[in-house]
């Protein structure tokens, strides 16, 4: 059975709860699930996610493919947002859904590691007095993407 | 000869001042890294955005490569940082 598969990238706020029941629908009995939301760092007042439409939605399937690929997957959510989001906003979500507990739960570790590292966002901080600043990559997120290589 | 478009993101887009882009197709067997030498020259902003190579990343037509990629016949090419989603 081919899983059901839904990627949106938007600048719409979602309800966890309703992306949960979908994949509970599912005929699997497990699901599991990321929220990504804007950290609460001193000063910080927002974050802005810029992107590259017509690559984006792609490149998260692409990603998405790979995963249900290795794990048997009933199906995975993945909602990415873009635009301005202030702290305490979600901005990404993950969910999957399996017949077994381990598989929902590595691929949607697996789906989170990867999204950050090669689906094309971009954040800039916006802090509170104003000043903005693009937040830079971090080598332990690549090197946790790459972890899933060699497993 | 049809034109490559070229598109900035992040702050690459910031230092350049504009969105988007186009030049003149190069040879096909220039590489990302040799165009961006040459593109170096149309600003200060152009310099600043392209002095760093090992913060750029780039993309040809929406695919993620290594900036000593030959351009090919590609019409779109990406400049960014590494990306910063999740």
């Amino acid at each position: 059975m081919a899983a059901r598969i839904s990627v949106r990238v938007e600048t719409e706020d979602f309800d966890p709860g309703d992306e949960l029941a979908v994949l509970e629908a599912l005929p699997g009995g497990a699901v599991a699930s990321f929220t990504g939301l804007v950290r609460d760092e001193g000063g910080l007042k927002a974050l802005h996610l810029d992107h590259y439409p017509g690559m984006t939605q792609r490149q998260i399937e692409e990603i998405v493919r790979q995963a249900a690929a290795r794990w048997p997957l009933l199906g995975v959510t993945v909602i990415h947002r873009h635009g301005t989001l202030p702290v305490g906003a979600r901005i990404v979500f993950v969910g999957t859904a399996s017949s077994h507990r381990v598989a929902a739960l590595e691929a949607c570790a697996f789906l989170i590691d990867w999204l950050k590292v090669s689906a094309p966002f971009w954040k800039q901080a916006i802090r509170q007095d104003g000043g903005r600043e693009w937040v830079e990559a971090i080598g332990a997120d690549d090197a946790r993407a790459s972890a899933w290589d060699m497993r | 000869m049809s034109d490559l478009r070229l598109l900035y993101f992040a702050w690459v887009r910031e230092r350049i001042g504009v969105d988007d882009e186009e030049v003149p197709a190069p040879d096909p067997d220039m590489t990302i890294a040799a165009l961006l030498d040459l593109l170096g020259e149309r600003s200060a902003g152009h310099a600043s955005a392209f002095g760093d190579r090992t913060r750029l990343r780039a993309a040809l037509d929406q695919q993620f490569v290594p900036l000593d990629t030959p351009i090919g016949t590609a019409k779109e090419l990406a400049i960014f940082p590494p990306v910063t989603g999740g």
